[in-house]
This record gives C-alpha cells, structure tokens and sequence, in this order.
C-alpha cells in the first residue's frame, strides 16, 4: 500500500532522516504560519511549547504519559502497514481494550496486584485483538475493505460502550456515565510512587508503569517483524501479495495475525488510561490517540526507532501544546491537532513529493563518487 | 389521527436529518466513481460548516456564507486532489490528514476570529436559511391527512433541502447521460481507456473532485447556517462517515443511495422519538442500538452477507501512465 518506490541507492540517512525531517519541517512552518495569522509569535509560541513539555519534572512526567500512549497506537498503525494494511480504527480498538482492562478491574480487582494486572494487560490486549481481528477477517475473506470496516467499527465500539456505561456499569446515584472506582488491586502503579517507594522524589504526573510495556512492546515489535517467520510473512503479503503466495505463504492468514496484533496494541492504550491513570470506566478516554498513531507511525517510516521519535515528539506536542493555552489564550491544544493533520498529509499523503527528487539527487550524488 | 401526526413529523424529520448526508454521500459518488477515494467528506463538510458561519455571520448575507463554505470545501478537495492525482499519494491516509487538519483548524480559527472557545457567534436569523412557507401551509395545516402533509412535508424546509433534493435526479443525469458523465464512469473504471482515448486521466479526477468539493460545502452550510445558527466544534459528527457507508450502501449508484441516506435519517429520526419509550412485546430498545445500525448493516454488506457492494475498479488507485 505505501510506495517505498523503485530500489534506491541513496544514502539511509536520507531515506530514515533527511526526508522526514524535512517533511516535518514543512508540517512546523505551516502551522507557524498559521500561528503568525492570528496575531501570535510562533518562535514565542515554540518556545512556550517546548518549556511546558520539558520544562520541569511534572512536565516530563506528563508528556512521557502521551508518548506512551503513542508508542502503542503508533505500533499498532505500523504493524498493519507492514502487511499493507490501513488501520483506521485504533480509537476503537484501544476503547475496546479499556473496556477489557476495566472488566477486569471492576470484577477481581480485590484480588493482590502482581495478579489482577497481567490479567488486565492481557485482557485489553484480547479484546483490542478481537475488534481489529473481525474487521482482518471479514477483509481476509469476504474481501471487504479494512478502511470502511474499521471506521464503521469506530462507531460500533463508541455505541456499544456508550450502551454499557450508561445502561450497565454506571455507578448507582451518579449523573456521569462512569463505573465505580476500582479496589486497589487493579492500580497500574504511578511511577512517582514507584520511585518514592526508593525514596527518590520526581513531579507527580499520569506517567504509570504502563511505559515498561511500551518499551517492551517497542522490543518486541522490532524482533518479531524482522525476525521471525510470522514477521517476514506479513511484510512480504505487504510488499507483493501475488508474490507472497508464490513463496507459499497464505495472506489471509497474514493478514489476520497482523490486524489481532494490531489490535491488542490499540488495546494497550486502555492499559494506561483506564487502570493506570483513571482506575475507573468511562467516556471517551481515548481523546483520539488513535488517530494520532497515523501520524507516529507514517512519520517514523514504521521502525520502532522512528515510532519512538515520533510518539515522543507527539508527546511534546500534547502536554507542550496545553500548557501553551495558560500564555497564549488564542493557541490552544487544537493547534496541536492542525499540526497532526499537517505532518499526516506531509510525511504521508505528499511524501512522493519531496522523497523522490531528493533521493534522485543523492543518488546521482552516490554514483558520482562512485564513478 | 396521533398516528399521522407521529408519522408526519417523524417523515419531516428524516427529510431535514438526510439532506447533509445526501449532498455529502453524492459528493462522495463523484469522487469515488472517478476513482479518488475520499474519506474526507466529514473534513470537508466541517471545513464549509465553518467557513459558512464565519461568512454569514461577517457578512450577514446566507448566500455569502455559502459561497464562503462551497469554497473552503473546493479548497480542501483540491488539497487532495493535489495529494492523490498529482503525487499520487495514499487516498485514505490523505483524506484522513484533511479530517484531522479542519477537525482542528475550525476551533483555532473561531478562537482568534471571534474570541469564543471551539465555536463561532450566533448567525442572525437574516444570514441564515429559513425556512420556506409555501403558499396557504398555515391555513392547510388543520386538513387531516393532505393538510399536514402539504403544511408539514412539503412546505418548511430551508432552502437547500429542496436544493439537495433537486441535485439527486440532476445528478443521476449527469453521471449516467452526459458525455462527462460517462467519461467519469470511465475513468473511475477503466483510467488505460480513457488515457488512450486522449483525454486527461489527471483532469477528469480534478474535475469530479470539484464537484465533490462543492457538495459537500453545500451540505456543510446546511448544518451550519440552515439547521443551527452557528458554527460548534465536530459539529459535523460522524456525518461524513455516515454519508460514505450510505454512499457504500448505495453501491456507488444515486437511487439506492438516496434510499440508503432516507433510511440511515429514518432511523436516526425514529431514534429520537423511541428514546425511553416502552413498546410492548419489545421493551426499550436502547437508543444505542438503532445509532449502530446502519454502521452493522454496511460492515454487514461489504461483507457480502446482504447483497454485494462492488465499488469502482480503479478507485483508490492512483493512475501511472504508462511509458
């Protein structure tokens, strides 16, 4: 699906650095031209951005928290992409992974935590896997589209738990559609409280242990798409399909395998929404990170490498982006949203524009020393 | 007689809900039949709903506020059209970006133009589409039967509810018995044939999306400026996406998609008046349930387990000529 072109010869750096970088670039100055428009200063606004992300330990904290929510969605985009496959329906699939994490949760959350939370991971991933895994199969075969399939499944999963919030888990006596708070048990710990317990004080913030398992997930990711036989199946469905089943591998398999993993690490992002930083049901927590996995993932050409820069750079986009609100009342965190559709329509709708031409000129640049 | 009237307004109702998702699925019918994947209706539709209020509201004129929202919504079609015919970049990934570029414009630009948190101020009553009375509808409208339905069906809608309904039958026109319409079919089928035939495979798509463009601006206005006063964030709501699955439903062809907008607004007008209503034998069916019923239903045609939805051959494929 993505058009990685003809071989080149250019340089990596300019493939994996050069080219996105400038895509990026492209993406920031639009948005600072927008920013100028309505009357701010958008060197003063980067600034401000970059201070409110960085700037101080709760700061960290928080924009560390985003990034690992990207981590997953990002992953979770890049692995379908790998088996040529568009992933829309992330936000689905990581509401669905909430609902699986609160479950667990709301019903054994009495039991002791070294328990209830692999249950709860597990439990999200499963039911992450399961919403992206319907939509695989009905493309593997029925031969619908995973793009309309998986938006309609968006939907579906807001309906459905829209309908369990409000008509089953809804705490008794509450007006907001939320479930009752979970017992102790089922409480990712926050990672100021796990370097209190050594007695280190850092900035309270969401940041929970839910960043471990990214970090594993990013590990993992890498090893079993470059390393293991499931991995190359799905990028050489991916690469060439007809040629793939000329090699004896069976797409639809590959492409329902590639939709389930997917859709547990979508899953994951319940994880650190609902038993890491909510511990209770409800509405909407997934504030569309799923989309934003679209951006990490076409930005960091689908490398966990790249999906961590970009997921971290997302992160300072977020927690940057609504700090900026309190200086800059006119530049709010939607600025931020304006910037994701930049960089998803740079790094990934135009990116034959500028890719093609600069690795030409490379190329040519290669062959010349060479010669 | 409570039975007519329920049904009634239950009809005026899917008529006023159905227009934007008229003029947006047939929006998407002109992309897509020309072979240019288009999920970004819901972008362009919320980029007019914007523009249109902005306008009116500055201007005070309804039909300025249109313009305004016809030429956001071309602008956004162009964008992608740049995008995925020129530089033959991912269709989806494309319509996406634009979705989630306005979903986020729209607030900023309401914030710094007008000072108002993620919406715009009230459109006065004078910039707006009312609605038409027609002739003797007040006087009518105590007639059993015909009364009501002249008074309450007929007459009352703003403007471009009859101008959507107006477009279908011209539309259906168009693609099918013009020579345009032809070429577009063609070309969403067949782009080698076209190409071969002299004419520009690159210039039929920028054309159809022009087309779609100022559909979906007119159906953006209609949610803006006719149905509300102003403009609210993600106002559009999914209406995009809805629009493209009764575009799906429709199997890429005008009449049944027409059906499959009247029901998907049926449903979504039945919804509203069942809320905690009990029926007897069924109990309350819970709104939930009927608002997923038409995202169950095209998930459960493009499965093929109702009927078959085979979309244009060369949609979402960008065209390479050959050298």
């Amino acid at each position: 699906m993505k058009g990685f072109g003809g071989p080149t010869q250019a340089p990596t750096w300019v493939t994996h650095g050069l080219v996105p970088l400038i895509n990026l670039g492209l993406a920031l100055v639009i948005a600072g031209i927008i920013i100028a428009l309505i009357g701010e200063n958008p060197f003063e606004a980067l600034r401000l951005l970059v201070l409110g992300a960085v700037g101080y330990p709760e700061a960290i904290g928080y924009t560390l928290y985003y990034t690992t929510n990207f981590v997953f969605t990002g992953l979770a985009v890049a692995i379908a992409f790998h088996c040529g496959l568009f992933n829309i329906g992330g936000e689905g699939q990581a509401y669905l992974g909430g609902l699986g994490a609160g479950l667990i949760g709301l019903y054994l959350g009495h039991w002791p935590a070294p328990v209830v939370i692999p249950l709860a991971i597990a439990c999200a991933m499963a039911f992450g896997a399961f919403w992206a895994f319907i939509p695989g199969w009905l493309q593997a075969k029925r031969g619908s589209h995973i793009v309309i399939t998986t938006i309609m499944f968006n939907f579906l999963a807001a309906a459905l738990m829209t309908y369990l919030l409000v008509e089953i888990f809804i705490k008794p006596g509450q007006q907001a559609a939320e479930s009752r708070t979970f017992e102790a048990g089922a409480w990712l710990p926050f990672v100021h409280d796990v370097f209190a317990a050594f007695g280190a004080n850092i900035g309270r913030s969401s940041l929970n242990l839910s960043i471990v398992v990214a970090a594993v997930c990013l590990v993992l990711f890498w090893f079993f798409v470059w390393r293991t036989r499931w991995g190359y199946e799905i990028r050489a469905v991916g690469h060439n399909e007809s040629a793939a089943v000329y090699g004896g591998i069976a797409p639809d398999r590959a492409i329902m395998l590639a939709m389930a993993i997917s859709g547990g690490l979508a899953g994951l992002v319940g994880v650190n929404e609902i038993i890491g930083v909510h511990h209770r049901l409800l509405l909407e927590f997934t504030a569309g990170y799923g989309f934003v996995g679209i951006a990490v993932a076409l930005m960091g050409r689908n490398h966990p490498a790249g999906i961590l820069l970009a997921a971290l750079l997302f992160g300072i986009l977020y927690q940057g982006g609504s700090e900026l609100a309190f200086d800059m009342p006119n530049v709010t965190r939607d600025m931020v949203v304006v910037l994701q559709g930049l960089v998803i329509l740079f790094s990934g709708a135009l990116e034959h524009m500028f890719r093609g031409r600069i690795e030409r000129l490379f190329a040519r640049r290669a062959r010349a020393v060479a010669a | 007689m409570e039975a007519v009237t329920w049904i009634v307004l239950v009809i005026d109702a899917t008529l006023r809900v159905s227009t934007p998702l008229i003029l947006a699925a047939f929006a998407g019918m002109f992309a897509e039949r020309s072979g240019v994947v288009d999920i970004g209706l819901e972008g362009k539709m919320l980029g007019a709903a914007f523009a249109a209020a902005a306008a009116a509201f500055a201007t005070g004129s309804a039909w300025l506020g249109l313009l305004a929202g016809m030429g956001a919504s071309v602008g956004l079609a162009m964008i992608h059209a740049f995008a995925c015919v020129t530089h033959r970049g991912d269709q989806v990934v494309s319509g996406m970006a634009l979705n989630i570029l306005v979903a986020g414009l729209g607030p900023v630009l309401s914030l710094a133009w007008f000072g108002q948190g993620g919406h715009t101020p009230i459109v006065a009553d004078t910039a707006r589409f009312r609605p038409i009375h027609f002739p003797f509808a007040d006087r009518l409208s105590d007639v059993p039967f015909i009364g009501q339905i002249y008074s309450e069906i007929v007459s009352g809608h703003n403007l471009i509810v009859y101008i959507a309904l107006g477009m279908v039958p011209l539309a259906a026109w168009f693609i099918y018995k013009t020579r345009f319409g032809l070429r577009l079919r063609a070309v969403g089928e067949a782009p080698e044939a076209v190409d071969t035939a002299g004419i520009s495979v690159a210039g039929m798509r920028y054309r159809a999306m022009i087309v779609c463009g100022i559909l979906c601006g007119v159906a953006g206005t209609s949610l803006s400026i006719a149905q509300n006063a102003l403009f609210v964030r993600d106002m559009s709501a999914g209406m995009g996406y809805l629009a493209l699955a009764a575009l799906i439903f429709g199997k890429w062809r005008p009449v049944p998609t027409l059906f499959a907008c009247f029901l998907f607004a049926f449903a979504d007008a039945v919804q509203a008046r069942l809320q905690g209503v009990d029926i007897p034998g069924v109990g309350i069916i819970p709104v939930q349930a009927i608002q997923a019923l038409p995202y169950l239903l095209t998930v459960l045609l493009l499965a093929g387990f109702v009927g078959k939805a085979v979309p244009p051959k060369a949609s979402g494929v960008p065209y390479v000529k050959e050298r």
